[in-house]
Protein backbone atom coordinates (compact mmCIF):
# COMPACT_ATOMS: atom_id res chain seq x y z
CA UNK A 1 0.00 0.00 0.00
CA UNK A 2 1.06 3.48 -1.00
CA UNK A 3 2.00 6.16 1.85
CA UNK A 4 -0.33 8.64 2.17
CA UNK A 5 0.19 12.14 2.59
CA UNK A 6 0.70 13.38 6.41
CA UNK A 7 0.86 16.65 7.56
CA UNK A 8 4.24 17.17 9.42
CA UNK A 9 4.26 20.40 11.71
CA UNK A 10 8.04 21.57 11.15
CA UNK A 11 8.04 24.11 13.63
CA UNK A 12 7.45 21.43 16.53
CA UNK A 13 9.83 19.17 17.75
CA UNK A 14 8.54 16.43 19.76
CA UNK A 15 12.13 14.97 20.21
CA UNK A 16 15.30 17.34 20.36
CA UNK A 17 18.36 15.81 21.07
CA UNK A 18 22.04 17.46 21.02
CA UNK A 19 25.61 16.30 21.62
CA UNK A 20 24.61 13.24 22.83
CA UNK A 21 27.12 10.53 23.51
CA UNK A 22 26.90 6.96 25.13
CA UNK A 23 29.71 4.39 25.75
CA UNK A 24 29.32 0.85 27.14
CA UNK A 25 32.68 0.31 29.14
CA UNK A 26 35.12 1.47 26.56
CA UNK A 27 33.34 1.34 23.31
CA UNK A 28 31.57 4.54 22.26
CA UNK A 29 28.60 3.47 20.53
CA UNK A 30 27.10 7.14 19.81
CA UNK A 31 29.66 10.02 19.22
CA UNK A 32 27.22 13.17 19.98
CA UNK A 33 23.88 12.72 17.96
CA UNK A 34 21.88 16.00 16.75
CA UNK A 35 18.62 15.08 16.15
CA UNK A 36 14.96 16.39 15.66
CA UNK A 37 11.68 14.62 15.62
CA UNK A 38 8.85 16.53 14.14
CA UNK A 39 5.00 16.36 14.99
CA UNK A 40 3.25 13.73 12.69
CA UNK A 41 6.53 12.71 10.99
CA UNK A 42 7.87 9.41 10.62
CA UNK A 43 11.48 8.98 11.10
CA UNK A 44 13.72 6.18 9.78
CA UNK A 45 16.96 5.06 11.74
CA UNK A 46 19.42 3.47 9.38
CA UNK A 47 22.74 1.71 10.32
CA UNK A 48 24.57 -1.37 10.56
CA UNK A 49 23.95 -3.68 13.44
CA UNK A 50 25.91 -2.44 16.70
CA UNK A 51 25.85 1.04 15.70
CA UNK A 52 23.82 2.30 18.63
CA UNK A 53 20.03 2.54 16.77
CA UNK A 54 18.40 0.53 19.56
CA UNK A 55 20.67 2.42 22.33
CA UNK A 56 19.40 5.71 21.18
CA UNK A 57 15.43 5.01 21.21
CA UNK A 58 16.71 3.12 24.94
CA UNK A 59 18.52 6.76 25.83
CA UNK A 60 14.90 8.98 24.44
CA UNK A 61 12.82 6.30 26.86
CA UNK A 62 14.86 6.52 29.41
CA UNK A 63 15.59 3.25 29.96
CA UNK A 64 19.84 3.72 29.57
CA UNK A 65 21.04 7.24 30.77
CA UNK A 66 23.51 8.95 28.24
CA UNK A 67 26.95 10.02 29.34
CA UNK A 68 26.51 13.26 27.88
CA UNK A 69 23.89 15.81 25.94
CA UNK A 70 21.07 16.14 26.47
CA UNK A 71 16.98 14.44 25.26
CA UNK A 72 14.25 16.87 24.92
CA UNK A 73 10.73 14.60 24.39
CA UNK A 74 7.69 16.16 24.21
CA UNK A 75 9.35 19.59 25.76
CA UNK A 76 10.89 17.85 29.36
CA UNK A 77 14.66 16.84 29.79
CA UNK A 78 14.48 13.29 29.95
CA UNK A 79 17.84 12.87 31.96
CA UNK A 80 16.71 15.42 34.70
CA UNK A 81 13.01 14.47 35.28
CA UNK A 82 12.03 12.66 38.42
CA UNK A 83 10.85 9.42 38.43
CA UNK A 84 7.22 10.02 38.52
CA UNK A 85 7.81 12.68 36.19
CA UNK A 86 9.79 10.54 33.65
CA UNK A 87 6.70 7.76 34.24
CA UNK A 88 4.13 10.07 33.35
CA UNK A 89 6.17 11.39 30.35
CA UNK A 90 6.52 7.27 29.63
CA UNK A 91 2.87 7.38 28.96
CA UNK A 92 2.78 9.21 26.07
CA UNK A 93 5.66 7.13 24.41
CA UNK A 94 5.12 3.92 22.65
CA UNK A 95 7.92 1.78 22.36
CA UNK A 96 7.61 -1.37 20.34
CA UNK A 97 10.36 -3.78 21.07
CA UNK A 98 12.14 -6.24 18.76
CA UNK A 99 10.89 -9.28 19.74
CA UNK A 100 7.79 -8.13 20.70
CA UNK A 101 8.12 -8.35 24.60
CA UNK A 102 4.94 -9.74 25.25
CA UNK A 103 4.19 -10.60 28.95
CA UNK A 104 4.24 -14.81 28.67
CA UNK A 105 2.28 -15.35 31.40
CA UNK A 106 -0.95 -13.05 29.96
CA UNK A 107 -3.24 -13.58 27.51
CA UNK A 108 -3.42 -11.37 24.67
CA UNK A 109 -6.24 -9.50 26.63
CA UNK A 110 -4.79 -9.40 29.82
CA UNK A 111 -1.02 -8.29 28.00
CA UNK A 112 -3.42 -5.31 26.65
CA UNK A 113 -4.72 -4.29 29.52
CA UNK A 114 -1.92 -4.26 31.94
CA UNK A 115 -0.64 -1.33 31.05
CA UNK A 116 -4.44 0.91 30.76
CA UNK A 117 -5.14 -0.42 34.25
CA UNK A 118 -2.20 0.88 35.94
CA UNK A 119 -2.18 3.89 34.35
CA UNK A 120 -6.20 4.95 34.22
CA UNK A 121 -6.55 4.99 37.68
CA UNK A 122 -10.99 3.96 38.14
CA UNK A 123 -11.23 3.23 34.69
CA UNK A 124 -14.19 0.79 34.57
CA UNK A 125 -14.36 -2.81 33.39
CA UNK A 126 -16.73 -1.47 30.25
CA UNK A 127 -14.13 0.93 29.33
CA UNK A 128 -11.38 -1.13 29.42
CA UNK A 129 -12.88 -3.80 27.19
CA UNK A 130 -14.00 -1.06 24.64
CA UNK A 131 -10.44 -0.21 24.76
CA UNK A 132 -9.03 -3.99 24.17
CA UNK A 133 -11.67 -4.54 21.56
CA UNK A 134 -10.74 -0.92 19.43
CA UNK A 135 -6.87 -1.60 19.59
CA UNK A 136 -7.12 -5.46 18.66
CA UNK A 137 -9.35 -4.27 15.41
CA UNK A 138 -6.70 -1.58 14.83
CA UNK A 139 -4.11 -4.13 14.25
CA UNK A 140 -6.41 -6.90 12.87
CA UNK A 141 -6.41 -9.45 15.48
CA UNK A 142 -9.37 -9.36 17.07
CA UNK A 143 -9.82 -13.26 17.17
CA UNK A 144 -6.89 -13.54 19.28
CA UNK A 145 -8.33 -11.69 22.34
CA UNK A 146 -7.89 -14.93 24.34
CA UNK A 147 -4.66 -16.86 23.10
CA UNK A 148 -1.48 -16.76 25.18
CA UNK A 149 1.53 -15.13 23.73
CA UNK A 150 3.49 -18.85 22.94
CA UNK A 151 0.39 -19.30 20.38
CA UNK A 152 0.78 -16.16 18.30
CA UNK A 153 2.69 -16.32 15.13
CA UNK A 154 6.04 -13.80 14.88
CA UNK A 155 3.89 -11.41 12.93
CA UNK A 156 1.26 -11.16 15.33
CA UNK A 157 3.55 -10.87 18.25
CA UNK A 158 4.10 -7.66 16.73
CA UNK A 159 0.99 -6.27 16.14
CA UNK A 160 0.09 -7.37 19.35
CA UNK A 161 3.02 -5.74 20.77
CA UNK A 162 2.22 -2.40 19.03
CA UNK A 163 -1.47 -2.74 20.64
CA UNK A 164 0.16 -2.65 23.40
CA UNK A 165 1.61 0.77 23.01
CA UNK A 166 -1.42 2.10 20.94
CA UNK A 167 -3.54 1.81 23.85
CA UNK A 168 -2.33 4.73 26.01
CA UNK A 169 -2.99 6.86 23.03
CA UNK A 170 0.94 7.99 22.78
CA UNK A 171 2.24 10.81 21.15
CA UNK A 172 5.35 9.27 20.06
CA UNK A 173 6.04 5.82 18.63
CA UNK A 174 9.41 4.10 19.03
CA UNK A 175 9.78 0.93 16.74
CA UNK A 176 12.64 -0.62 17.63
CA UNK A 177 13.48 -3.54 14.14
CA UNK A 178 9.32 -3.62 13.55
CA UNK A 179 10.03 -5.94 10.32
CA UNK A 180 13.04 -8.23 11.71
CA UNK A 181 12.44 -11.69 11.34
CA UNK A 182 9.05 -11.72 9.43
CA UNK A 183 8.83 -12.72 5.97
CA UNK A 184 8.21 -10.23 3.01
CA UNK A 185 4.52 -10.28 3.37
CA UNK A 186 4.11 -9.83 6.82
CA UNK A 187 6.58 -6.60 6.53
CA UNK A 188 4.59 -5.08 4.33
CA UNK A 189 1.77 -5.54 6.44
CA UNK A 190 3.82 -4.21 9.62
CA UNK A 191 4.88 -1.62 7.22
CA UNK A 192 1.05 -0.44 6.63
CA UNK A 193 0.59 -0.41 10.01
CA UNK A 194 2.88 2.04 10.80
CA UNK A 195 1.80 4.32 8.35
CA UNK A 196 -1.84 3.57 9.58
CA UNK A 197 -0.99 3.87 13.24
CA UNK A 198 0.70 7.31 12.01
CA UNK A 199 -2.31 8.33 10.51
CA UNK A 200 -5.15 7.10 12.68
CA UNK A 201 -3.38 8.32 15.86
CA UNK A 202 -1.31 11.09 14.90
CA UNK A 203 1.85 9.88 16.12
CA UNK A 204 5.29 10.94 15.31
CA UNK A 205 7.69 8.26 15.07
CA UNK A 206 10.86 6.68 14.93
CA UNK A 207 11.42 3.64 13.23
CA UNK A 208 14.97 1.91 13.76
CA UNK A 209 15.51 -0.57 11.33
CA UNK A 210 18.52 -1.92 8.24
CA UNK A 211 15.45 -2.81 6.06
CA UNK A 212 15.23 -0.50 3.38
CA UNK A 213 12.09 -1.39 2.34
CA UNK A 214 10.51 -0.63 5.20
CA UNK A 215 12.51 2.37 5.66
CA UNK A 216 11.14 3.85 2.05
CA UNK A 217 7.83 2.96 2.91
CA UNK A 218 7.81 3.92 5.93
CA UNK A 219 9.86 6.68 6.42
CA UNK A 220 8.93 10.84 5.80
CA UNK A 221 12.72 11.36 6.67
CA UNK A 222 15.70 8.84 6.74
CA UNK A 223 18.40 9.62 9.09
CA UNK A 224 21.63 7.31 8.39
CA UNK A 225 23.67 6.16 11.54
CA UNK A 226 27.26 5.52 10.51
CA UNK A 227 30.39 5.31 13.33
CA UNK A 228 28.27 6.82 16.19
CA UNK A 229 26.75 10.19 13.86
CA UNK A 230 24.17 11.03 11.85
CA UNK A 231 26.39 11.71 8.75
CA UNK A 232 23.54 11.33 6.13
CA UNK A 233 19.63 12.91 6.36
CA UNK A 234 17.32 13.57 4.36
CA UNK A 235 14.75 11.78 2.09
CA UNK A 236 14.88 8.38 1.46
CA UNK A 237 16.26 8.86 -2.43
CA UNK A 238 18.73 11.63 -1.15
CA UNK A 239 20.19 9.82 1.45
CA UNK A 240 21.01 6.86 -1.17
CA UNK A 241 21.80 9.16 -3.70
CA UNK A 242 25.59 8.73 -3.30
CA UNK A 243 29.34 6.98 -3.47
CA UNK A 244 29.67 6.73 0.09
CA UNK A 245 31.53 2.97 0.20
CA UNK A 246 29.77 3.12 3.71
CA UNK A 247 26.62 3.87 2.61
CA UNK A 248 26.25 2.46 -1.16
CA UNK A 249 26.78 -1.15 0.08
CA UNK A 250 23.32 -1.11 2.12
CA UNK A 251 21.20 0.06 -0.83
CA UNK A 252 22.93 -2.87 -2.92
CA UNK A 253 22.24 -5.22 -0.52
CA UNK A 254 18.54 -4.27 -0.45
CA UNK A 255 17.54 -3.61 -3.53
CA UNK A 256 20.05 -5.60 -6.03
CA UNK A 257 20.43 -8.96 -4.19
CA UNK B 1 59.69 1.22 40.35
CA UNK B 2 58.12 -0.67 43.00
CA UNK B 3 57.95 -3.79 41.35
CA UNK B 4 54.51 -5.23 42.15
CA UNK B 5 53.48 -2.40 40.47
CA UNK B 6 55.21 -3.06 37.37
CA UNK B 7 52.45 -4.06 34.75
CA UNK B 8 55.47 -6.19 33.23
CA UNK B 9 55.40 -8.62 36.68
CA UNK B 10 52.76 -11.07 36.56
CA UNK B 11 52.28 -10.39 40.36
CA UNK B 12 50.89 -7.04 39.29
CA UNK B 13 48.03 -8.83 37.18
CA UNK B 14 47.46 -11.27 40.24
CA UNK B 15 46.92 -8.21 42.42
CA UNK B 16 45.36 -6.19 40.01
CA UNK B 17 42.73 -9.44 39.89
CA UNK B 18 42.28 -9.71 43.23
CA UNK B 19 41.65 -6.12 43.68
CA UNK B 20 39.24 -5.92 40.57
CA UNK B 21 37.09 -9.01 42.45
CA UNK B 22 37.32 -7.42 45.99
CA UNK B 23 35.91 -4.07 44.06
CA UNK B 24 33.39 -6.25 42.22
CA UNK B 25 32.49 -7.68 46.01
CA UNK B 26 31.77 -4.45 47.49
CA UNK B 27 29.79 -3.18 44.51
CA UNK B 28 27.40 -6.41 44.48
CA UNK B 29 27.36 -6.25 48.27
CA UNK B 30 26.33 -2.25 47.78
CA UNK B 31 23.57 -2.88 44.97
CA UNK B 32 21.99 -6.06 47.31
CA UNK B 33 21.63 -3.35 49.91
CA UNK B 34 20.27 -0.66 47.40
CA UNK B 35 17.50 -3.76 46.36
CA UNK B 36 16.49 -4.21 49.77
CA UNK B 37 16.27 -0.54 50.74
CA UNK B 38 14.02 -0.15 47.75
CA UNK B 39 11.76 -2.98 48.23
CA UNK B 40 11.18 -1.43 51.49
CA UNK B 41 10.42 1.97 49.74
CA UNK B 42 7.78 0.18 47.29
CA UNK B 43 5.69 -2.33 49.43
CA UNK B 44 4.30 -0.69 51.66
CA UNK B 45 3.21 2.60 49.35
CA UNK B 46 -0.09 2.22 47.74
CA UNK B 47 -1.28 1.20 45.18
CA UNK B 48 -0.70 -2.40 46.40
CA UNK B 49 -0.84 -5.12 44.40
CA UNK B 50 -2.96 -7.31 46.45
CA UNK B 51 -4.68 -9.63 43.29
CA UNK B 52 -1.03 -10.36 42.67
CA UNK B 53 0.43 -10.78 46.09
CA UNK B 54 -2.46 -13.46 46.89
CA UNK B 55 -1.75 -15.66 43.27
CA UNK B 56 2.44 -15.69 44.14
CA UNK B 57 1.10 -16.90 47.54
CA UNK B 58 -0.72 -19.70 46.18
CA UNK B 59 2.15 -20.36 43.45
CA UNK B 60 4.59 -20.68 46.33
CA UNK B 61 2.88 -22.69 48.49
CA UNK B 62 1.80 -25.28 45.53
CA UNK B 63 5.20 -25.15 44.13
CA UNK B 64 6.47 -26.59 47.09
CA UNK B 65 3.36 -28.33 49.00
CA UNK B 66 3.98 -32.03 47.79
CA UNK B 67 7.76 -31.94 48.36
CA UNK B 68 7.49 -30.61 51.43
CA UNK B 69 4.43 -33.00 52.56
CA UNK B 70 7.28 -35.97 51.68
CA UNK B 71 10.14 -34.25 53.08
CA UNK B 72 8.89 -33.67 56.06
CA UNK B 73 7.23 -36.72 56.90
CA UNK B 74 10.68 -38.40 56.00
CA UNK B 75 12.65 -35.84 58.21
CA UNK B 76 10.67 -36.63 61.55
CA UNK B 77 10.08 -40.57 60.62
CA UNK B 78 13.97 -40.91 60.12
CA UNK B 79 15.02 -38.54 63.61
CA UNK B 80 13.12 -41.00 65.58
CA UNK B 81 14.20 -43.94 63.97
CA UNK B 82 17.71 -42.79 64.38
CA UNK B 83 17.27 -41.28 68.16
CA UNK B 84 15.57 -44.49 69.41
CA UNK B 85 18.92 -46.57 69.89
CA UNK B 86 20.58 -43.59 71.92
CA UNK B 87 17.49 -43.45 74.28
CA UNK B 88 17.04 -46.88 74.55
CA UNK B 89 20.40 -47.30 75.92
CA UNK B 90 19.63 -44.93 78.95
CA UNK B 91 16.11 -46.86 79.14
CA UNK B 92 14.41 -43.40 78.09
CA UNK B 93 11.77 -44.25 75.08
CA UNK B 94 9.06 -42.19 76.74
CA UNK B 95 11.24 -38.96 76.31
CA UNK B 96 11.47 -39.84 72.27
CA UNK B 97 8.64 -37.31 71.56
CA UNK B 98 9.67 -34.66 73.45
CA UNK B 99 13.05 -34.88 71.53
CA UNK B 100 10.96 -34.75 68.57
CA UNK B 101 9.02 -31.70 69.05
CA UNK B 102 12.32 -29.97 70.28
CA UNK B 103 13.81 -30.76 67.54
CA UNK B 104 11.83 -30.28 64.96
CA UNK B 105 9.76 -26.57 66.14
CA UNK B 106 13.37 -25.12 66.95
CA UNK B 107 15.39 -26.13 63.84
CA UNK B 108 14.27 -29.00 61.52
CA UNK B 109 10.71 -27.52 60.59
CA UNK B 110 12.38 -23.93 59.60
CA UNK B 111 15.39 -25.03 57.66
CA UNK B 112 13.69 -27.80 55.70
CA UNK B 113 11.36 -25.84 54.87
CA UNK B 114 13.67 -23.31 53.14
CA UNK B 115 15.86 -25.37 51.85
CA UNK B 116 13.41 -27.07 50.17
CA UNK B 117 11.75 -23.46 49.11
CA UNK B 118 14.78 -22.21 48.15
CA UNK B 119 15.35 -24.99 45.72
CA UNK B 120 11.83 -24.86 44.44
CA UNK B 121 10.77 -21.43 44.27
CA UNK B 122 14.29 -19.34 44.98
CA UNK B 123 15.88 -21.18 41.83
CA UNK B 124 11.75 -20.74 39.86
CA UNK B 125 11.75 -16.94 40.84
CA UNK B 126 14.81 -16.40 39.41
CA UNK B 127 14.20 -17.83 35.83
CA UNK B 128 11.24 -16.52 35.50
CA UNK B 129 12.43 -12.96 36.55
CA UNK B 130 15.64 -13.82 34.75
CA UNK B 131 14.00 -14.54 31.32
CA UNK B 132 11.90 -10.97 31.60
CA UNK B 133 14.78 -9.53 31.80
CA UNK B 134 16.51 -11.15 29.03
CA UNK B 135 13.28 -10.58 26.34
CA UNK B 136 12.80 -7.29 27.42
CA UNK B 137 9.64 -8.04 29.12
CA UNK B 138 10.91 -5.99 32.14
CA UNK B 139 11.63 -3.03 29.86
CA UNK B 140 8.15 -3.37 28.44
CA UNK B 141 6.44 -2.77 31.32
CA UNK B 142 8.90 0.34 32.46
CA UNK B 143 8.17 2.06 29.23
CA UNK B 144 4.38 1.61 29.31
CA UNK B 145 4.43 3.33 32.70
CA UNK B 146 3.92 1.05 34.79
CA UNK B 147 6.60 0.06 38.47
CA UNK B 148 7.80 -3.61 37.16
CA UNK B 149 10.06 -3.75 40.60
CA UNK B 150 6.77 -3.41 42.87
CA UNK B 151 4.32 -5.72 40.68
CA UNK B 152 7.38 -8.31 39.90
CA UNK B 153 9.83 -8.03 43.29
CA UNK B 154 7.51 -6.77 46.29
CA UNK B 155 4.43 -9.39 45.11
CA UNK B 156 7.19 -12.19 45.14
CA UNK B 157 9.37 -10.95 47.83
CA UNK B 158 6.12 -10.28 50.33
CA UNK B 159 4.63 -13.42 48.98
CA UNK B 160 7.57 -15.52 50.62
CA UNK B 161 7.79 -13.66 53.43
CA UNK B 162 4.14 -14.30 54.17
CA UNK B 163 4.37 -18.44 52.90
CA UNK B 164 7.17 -19.78 54.13
CA UNK B 165 6.47 -19.29 57.91
CA UNK B 166 2.90 -21.31 57.10
CA UNK B 167 4.92 -24.01 55.46
CA UNK B 168 7.03 -24.36 57.79
CA UNK B 169 4.39 -24.85 60.10
CA UNK B 170 2.72 -27.82 58.17
CA UNK B 171 6.56 -29.26 57.47
CA UNK B 172 6.55 -29.32 61.71
CA UNK B 173 3.28 -30.93 61.99
CA UNK B 174 3.98 -33.45 58.70
CA UNK B 175 7.27 -34.03 60.72
CA UNK B 176 5.21 -34.47 63.88
CA UNK B 177 3.43 -37.29 62.40
CA UNK B 178 6.02 -38.86 61.08
CA UNK B 179 7.72 -38.76 64.32
CA UNK B 180 4.24 -40.62 65.42
CA UNK B 181 4.20 -43.14 62.82
CA UNK B 182 7.24 -44.29 64.30
CA UNK B 183 6.60 -44.25 68.18
CA UNK B 184 3.11 -45.25 67.39
CA UNK B 185 4.35 -48.68 65.58
CA UNK B 186 7.11 -49.16 68.19
CA UNK B 187 5.51 -48.61 71.85
CA UNK B 188 2.24 -48.67 70.57
CA UNK B 189 1.79 -44.85 72.04
CA UNK B 190 -2.01 -43.21 71.47
CA UNK B 191 -2.24 -40.05 69.41
CA UNK B 192 -3.14 -37.75 72.02
CA UNK B 193 -0.47 -39.03 74.51
CA UNK B 194 1.85 -38.35 71.68
CA UNK B 195 0.72 -35.08 71.23
CA UNK B 196 1.08 -34.19 75.22
CA UNK B 197 4.07 -34.94 75.35
CA UNK B 198 5.21 -33.47 72.04
CA UNK B 199 4.22 -29.97 73.46
CA UNK B 200 5.25 -30.64 77.40
CA UNK B 201 8.71 -29.69 76.79
CA UNK B 202 8.24 -26.29 74.29
CA UNK B 203 8.04 -22.70 75.58
CA UNK B 204 6.41 -19.82 73.90
CA UNK B 205 10.30 -18.77 72.92
CA UNK B 206 10.75 -21.49 70.78
CA UNK B 207 7.53 -20.72 68.93
CA UNK B 208 8.61 -17.32 68.54
CA UNK B 209 12.00 -17.95 67.54
CA UNK B 210 10.91 -20.03 64.74
CA UNK B 211 8.14 -18.08 63.55
CA UNK B 212 10.77 -15.40 63.16
CA UNK B 213 13.32 -18.28 61.45
CA UNK B 214 10.64 -18.86 58.97
CA UNK B 215 10.32 -15.18 58.21
CA UNK B 216 13.52 -14.44 57.90
CA UNK B 217 13.98 -16.91 55.51
CA UNK B 218 11.29 -16.27 53.65
CA UNK B 219 12.44 -12.97 52.90
CA UNK B 220 16.15 -13.98 51.93
CA UNK B 221 14.87 -16.82 49.65
CA UNK B 222 12.47 -13.83 47.70
CA UNK B 223 14.91 -11.03 47.70
CA UNK B 224 17.60 -13.46 46.70
CA UNK B 225 15.26 -15.18 43.97
CA UNK B 226 14.14 -11.12 43.02
CA UNK B 227 17.95 -9.99 42.78
CA UNK B 228 19.17 -12.76 40.85
CA UNK B 229 16.41 -12.95 37.87
CA UNK B 230 15.79 -8.87 38.27
CA UNK B 231 19.81 -8.18 37.49
CA UNK B 232 20.00 -11.16 34.95
CA UNK B 233 22.15 -10.74 31.70
CA UNK B 234 24.06 -12.27 29.02
CA UNK B 235 20.73 -13.53 27.37
CA UNK B 236 20.00 -17.49 27.74
CA UNK B 237 23.07 -17.80 29.92
CA UNK B 238 22.14 -15.32 32.18
CA UNK B 239 19.00 -17.09 33.02
CA UNK B 240 20.12 -20.27 34.24
CA UNK B 241 23.05 -18.12 36.11
CA UNK B 242 20.52 -16.41 37.76
CA UNK B 243 18.13 -19.30 38.53
CA UNK B 244 21.58 -21.31 39.94
CA UNK B 245 22.65 -18.16 41.98
CA UNK B 246 19.43 -17.87 43.83
CA UNK B 247 19.37 -21.22 45.22
CA UNK B 248 23.00 -21.46 46.29
CA UNK B 249 23.03 -17.69 47.90
CA UNK B 250 19.63 -18.23 49.14
CA UNK B 251 20.66 -21.30 50.91
CA UNK B 252 24.16 -20.05 52.22
CA UNK B 253 22.16 -17.18 53.60
CA UNK B 254 19.95 -19.18 55.10
CA UNK B 255 22.32 -21.46 57.22
CA UNK B 256 24.36 -17.99 58.22
CA UNK B 257 20.88 -16.79 59.46
CA UNK B 258 20.37 -20.10 61.26
CA UNK B 259 23.37 -19.81 62.67
CA UNK B 260 22.89 -16.06 64.13
CA UNK B 261 19.29 -16.63 64.77
CA UNK B 262 20.07 -19.41 67.35
CA UNK B 263 22.77 -17.61 68.83
CA UNK B 264 20.26 -14.54 69.61
CA UNK B 265 17.70 -16.84 71.02
CA UNK B 266 19.99 -18.71 73.33
CA UNK B 267 20.31 -15.99 75.08
CA UNK B 268 17.00 -15.77 76.26
CA UNK B 269 16.90 -19.03 77.35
Amino acid sequence: MKKAKVEIDYTNEVIKIRGLKKAFEDFAVLRGIDLDLYQGENLVVLGRSGTGKSVLIKLISGLLIPDHGTIEVLGQEVTHITDKALQELRIRIGFSFQNSALYDSMTVRKNLEFPLVRNRKGISRKDIDVAVETVLDAVGLSQTINQMPSELSGGQRKRIGIARTLILNPEIMLYDEPTAGLDPITCIEINDLINEVQQRYKTSSIIITHDLTCAKSTGDRVAMLLDGKFEREGTFDEVFDTDDPRVKPFFDYNFIH
Amino acid sequence: MDSVSDPINPEYKKRSTFKRRLNNFFAEVYRIHLFIIRFFKEAFVPPFELKEIVKQCFDVGVRSFTLITVTGFIVGLIFTKQSRPSLITFGATSWLPSLVSIAIMRALAPLVTALIASGKVGSSIGAELGSMRVTEQIDAMEVSGTKPFKYLVCTRVLATTITIPILATYTAFIGLLGGYVNVATNEGTSYTSFMQQVFQPLVYLDFTASLIKSIAFGFTIGIVGCYQGYNSNKGTEGVGKAANGAVVTAMFLVFIEEIIIVQITSNFR
